[in-house]
């Protein structure tokens, strides 16, 4: 047994687990954060991800003992008062989901690719960036135009704050 | 069209709760004492159960039970079945073997369930199942389904001698013998469907409870018809009686066809609930969903198109053998049948048409509808013969294929039948605009310069769907009716649930079904909730497949407001002390036409609840049902053109524009609809370029048993896509839909094939088209 210490969504929590249990077991049964998805056992969909640090992590690839001590973000803690971040609300304007199973890994994927290259995105680089996640419903035309839409937001909504 | 009625892009009303973490999956769902099983399952293609040994396992920390076959069959649980009957040409029924939920003599293919184990945790219940030693008698086994029917092959069941399911046809054989024999030209092929696994990104999962003191039991499940669940798991397998057993189906992460069957792992979770006493939870991890999950295609078509002098078809003659792995699933004899022979005739004017379908069992996965069901395999067999037969007579593919299209409605096919609607010709030029298939040979000029191979190719697809009507489908073997029901309860308050046994799983029903009440009451959206997917709200219901839920369930819901409507009129002309026939619905009110008297709806709603008021003898309330049976299947059809270029270093193909143009007949949210296009797209690109499932053939072992081996498609692997729509309305259902949720995966492998063969010069290519293929294709045509 081996005890973990996250700060999950800006609150700390702490909790007792098997040592080979994984992150994302840790976030979904002891923590009861439903959101965060598993849809593979081999490190490939893409499901799981979140933000650890403010990098995002596929959640099934470490252990929870390792992430103890670190700040994870998940789906769950992305919308600010009420409020849908803007990939979230890009990702609704444009039909960027269907049975919305892979949405909570791609969303996280999104705000993290974003926040790496902002405005210099284009379809190819938001196509091989997404590359680790897989959504078996949209095609992913949707969720390209989503991405970058979102990326165009948040990159006027940086410039006029600065 | 308001911004919320028929025809708006709406985004969803689900969303939210999907994108802020918030789904309901079954794998989500707790409750108290919950438990969780894990399955033992066959490590041989074929082999005899000697013994099981569960001691060790028993006495490992957290184990409560470990289960198995014999136990299950002692308490009375039914085989699994196949709830379609086809018969051969000799007039004999399908010959279907005994499909245990949990083996107790024979396992039959890779992944068969054969045991469970019950424990505290998912990581003790795997630990013990490592301990639990499983004695097995290795027989040959067969994966094939060509070497299968071969003398001396390994036999699965004493129920079906040479692993013949059934030898089936349709069509008029000696008059497509005649039209073949006096063709000017001939056009002949061996076409292979290749094997797929639907992969929705939720694997399965199944929550059983069972409720002592009320001898009840619900289930949670991935189904994409819950209704059907509980009649299949209550009338054959004797889970439990209907009103004893409540199935939930919550959010589901997609289906593709693969979630439509009842598994042995809901039944068992089920039964093993009431033998443990505590609710038991299973959810399959990636690599149980590709051993088990139904797979989809797999078919060997022999095939010949005969033409005149003037190019004009005379005739089609085809032989499938279909393979249906280890079991028959819940609808696998209609996929190869009557999905799958009866579109043979296409877009196209065909005088005799004979198509032969063998079905086998092989020890592979049970193979059942996937998307398209059928129809992609005909169609990939007809589009790629279209194309063949346009290079053997040099003349222009489209030019064949409009030569040759049906232009007259309704249109009776010598395969079973009636078109009711289409423009064929229409969907052909608008994607050949879209795609400027004048402008290709100055871009082939252009890729030829790079050291490039350029292709273009097209595929003119037509399919059914919202099969029916019930009488119809059942004289055709089927077990169960094709309608679909609706309830519309109207709240004192004006409010509104719409129940459907129409179930979504990605489709967006929550805002579809919501627009369709909103543009017919003139109630805003917001007030508007649709409840689906579980069976103690809504009565019954047939779910969601084959592209039926706006022509079959929301026809249903449009049946209740016709109802509910007709005595909101009697109330509001009651009230308004006016004639019914004067009484309009607009905008929320009910008016007196030609006046300025109007009531808002929700007056008109509380006035059926207070029911002081109401006209002599009627009954309080607003609250209709109706049940829907459909004339006929729908024909959405239309037009794929796929341009790629193809690397002759590294036969790897990149697709450079991909253009769809159907007729769905009217669409109630062309958002959602161009999403379902997208994602069908990618099955059938996915299909033509990556995905294969690959047993090895001499141990049966699945080779393909996770992402790592499986190439599903990812976002650099495709291009966004060009959609347009023309719209012949479907005469068939009151809303003039067709549906669209297969079209995408129907239309485009044949578009993606054709264009690489015209790229590389040669038409000798397989699915999946894969480097290497395409690379060895391009080097033996040089
Ligand atoms: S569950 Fe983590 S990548 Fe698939
Ligand atoms: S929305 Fe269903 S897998 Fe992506």
């Amino acid at each position: 047994m081996a005890k973990v210490t996250l700060t999950v969504n800006g609150r700390t929590v702490s909790g007792d687990c098997e040592d080979r249990t994984l992150l994302v077991h840790f976030i979904r049964e002891k923590l009861g954060l439903t959101g965060t998805h598993v849809g593979c056992d081999t490190n490939q969909c893409g499901a799981c991800v979140v933000h650890m640090d403010g990098k995002s992590v596929k959640s099934c690839s470490i252990l929870a003992v390792q992430a103890s001590g670190s700040s994870i973000t998940t789906i769950e803690g992305l919308a600010q008062n009420g409020e849908m971040h803007p990939v979230q609300a890009a990702f609704k304007d444009n039909h960027g989901l269907q049975c919305g199973f892979c949405t909570p890994g791609m969303v996280m994927t999104a705000v993290d690719l974003i926040n790496r290259h902002g405005n210099s995105l284009t379809e190819e680089t938001v196509r091989a960036g997404l590359e680790g996640n897989i959504c078996r419903c949209t095609g992913y035309h949707n969720i390209v135009k989503a991405v970058l839409s979102a990326a165009a937001e948040m990159g006027t909504a940086r410039q006029a704050a600065e | 069209m308001g911004v919320e009625g028929i025809g708006a892009r709406v985004t969803r009303k689900e969303d939210k709760r999907f994108l802020t973490g918030k789904g309901r999956y079954t794998d989500d769902m707790t409750v108290p004492g919950m438990k969780y099983a894990y399955f033992i399952r066959s490590p041989h293609a074929h082999a005899r159960i000697k013994g099981i040994d569960k001691s060790a396992a028993l006495s490992m920390p957290g184990v409560i039970a470990v289960l198995d076959g014999k136990e299950l069959k002692a308490d009375g649980i039914g085989n699994l079945i196949c709830g379609w009957m086809i018969h051969s040409k000799d007039g004999s029924p399908m010959k279907m073997g005994a499909w245990r939920p949990l083996a107790d003599e024979t396992v039959r293919y890779v992944g068969d369930a054969v045991a469970i184990v019950v424990a505290d945790s998912m990581g003790e219940a795997r630990d013990a199942a490592e301990a639990v030693s499983v004695d097995y008698d290795v027989l040959p086994a067969v994966i094939s389904s060509v070497d299968t029917l071969k003398p001396g092959a390994p036999q699965l069941h004493p129920e079906a001698p040479n692993n013949l399911i059934f030898d089936w046809e349709i069509g008029d054989s000696a008059a497509a013998d005649a039209a073949l024999a006096s063709a000017a030209h001939v056009t002949e092929m061996e076409i292979i469907n290749n094997r797929l696994s639907p992969n929705p990104m939720e694997p399965r999962a199944a929550l059983g409870i069972y409720d002592e003191a009320e001898d009840h039991y619900t289930c949670y499940t991935t189904s994409q018809n819950p209704h059907v669940a509980r009649l299949v798991m209550s009338a054959f397998y004797n889970v439990a009686p209907e009103h004893k057993l409540r199935v939930i189906a919550p959010d589901v992460g997609g289906g593709f066809g693969s979630k439509i069957y009842i598994y042995p792992e809901e039944i068992v979770c089920l039964w093993a609930s009431k033998k443990t006493g505590v609710p038991v939870k299973w959810t399959a991890d990636r690599t149980e969903a590709f051993l088990t999950d139904a797979h989809g295609r797999d078919h060997v078509t022999k095939v010949k198109l005969g033409f005149d002098k003037d190019h004009r078809i005379t005739g089609l003659k085809v032989d499938t053998i279909a393979n249906l792995g280890a079991y028959m699933s819940l609808f696998s004899s209609v996929t190869p049948t009557y999905l799958h022979a009866t579109l043979f005739s296409g877009q196209y004017v065909i005088p005799a048409i004979h198509a032969n379908v063998r079905a086998v069992y092989t020890n592979t996965t049970p193979v059942d509808a996937y998307r398209g069901a059928g129809r992609p395999e005909a169609t990939y067999v007809l589009e790629r013969l279209m194309e063949t037969a346009a290079r053997e007579l040099g003349v222009s593919p489209a030019e064949l294929r409009r030569k040759n299209f049906i232009t007259t409605f309704p249109y009776q096919t010598p395969v079973i039948l009636t078109y009711d609607a289409g423009d064929y010709a229409a969907s052909l030029d608008a994607a050949m605009k879209a795609a400027d298939w004048d402008g290709f040979p100055a871009r082939r000029a252009e890729s030829e310069k790079r050291g490039m191979k350029r292709g273009i190719g097209m595929s003119c697809y037509i399919e059914a769907c919202g099969i029916a009507p019930s009488a119809a489908v059942g004289s055709l073997g089927s077990g169960v009716g094709l309608w679909e029901s609706a309830e519309v309860r109207v709240n004192a308050v004006g409010t509104i649930e719409v129940l459907t046994g129409s179930h979504s799983h990605g489709q967006g029903h929550e805002t579809t079904f919501a627009q369709l009440v909103a543009d017919r009451l003139g109630v805003p959206m917001d007030s508007v909730a649709i409840v689906h997917g579980d069976t103690d709200k809504v009565q019954m219901g047939m779910g969601t497949y084959g592209s039926r839920s706006g022509a079959v369930g929301m026809s249903a819901i449009v049946k209740a407001l016709d109802k509910v409507e007709a005595k909101a009129k009697k109330i509001a002309a009651h009230l308004m002390e006016a004639d019914e026939s004067d009484i309009v619905v607009e905008n929320g009110t009910l008016k007196v036409a030609g006046t300025d008297k109007s009531l808002p709806w929700f007056q008109v709603a509380l006035a059926a609840y207070t029911a002081h008021n109401l006209p002599a003898g009627m009954e309080p309330g607003l609250k209709e049902g109706a049940f829907y049976d459909p004339s006929n299947f729908t024909f959405p059809a239309g037009c794929y053109i796929c341009e790629v270029e193809v690397d002759p270093e590294t036969g790897k193909t990149h697709i450079v524009q991909f253009v769809a143009a159907d007729d769905f007949g009217n669409i109630i949210n062309p958002m959602i609809v161009e999403g379902q296009v997208h994602g069908g797209i990618a099955q059938g690109v996915g299909q033509a370029l990556l995905e294969g499932v690959h047993y090895d053939t001499s141990t049966g072992q699945l080779l393909t048993a996770s992402y790592m081996d499986y190439a599903m498609p990812r976002a650099d692997d495709l291009p966004s896509f060009q959609v347009s729509h023309q719209c012949t309305p479907s005469p068939s259902n009151p809303l003039g839909i067709k549906g669209c949720g297969e079209a995408g995966a129907i239309g485009s492998p044949p578009a993606v094939i054709n264009a690489i063969t015209d790229a590389i010069g040669n038409n000798d290519l397989t699915m999946p088209a894969t480097p290497q293929k395409v690379w060895a294709a391009l080097n033996a045509a040089r």
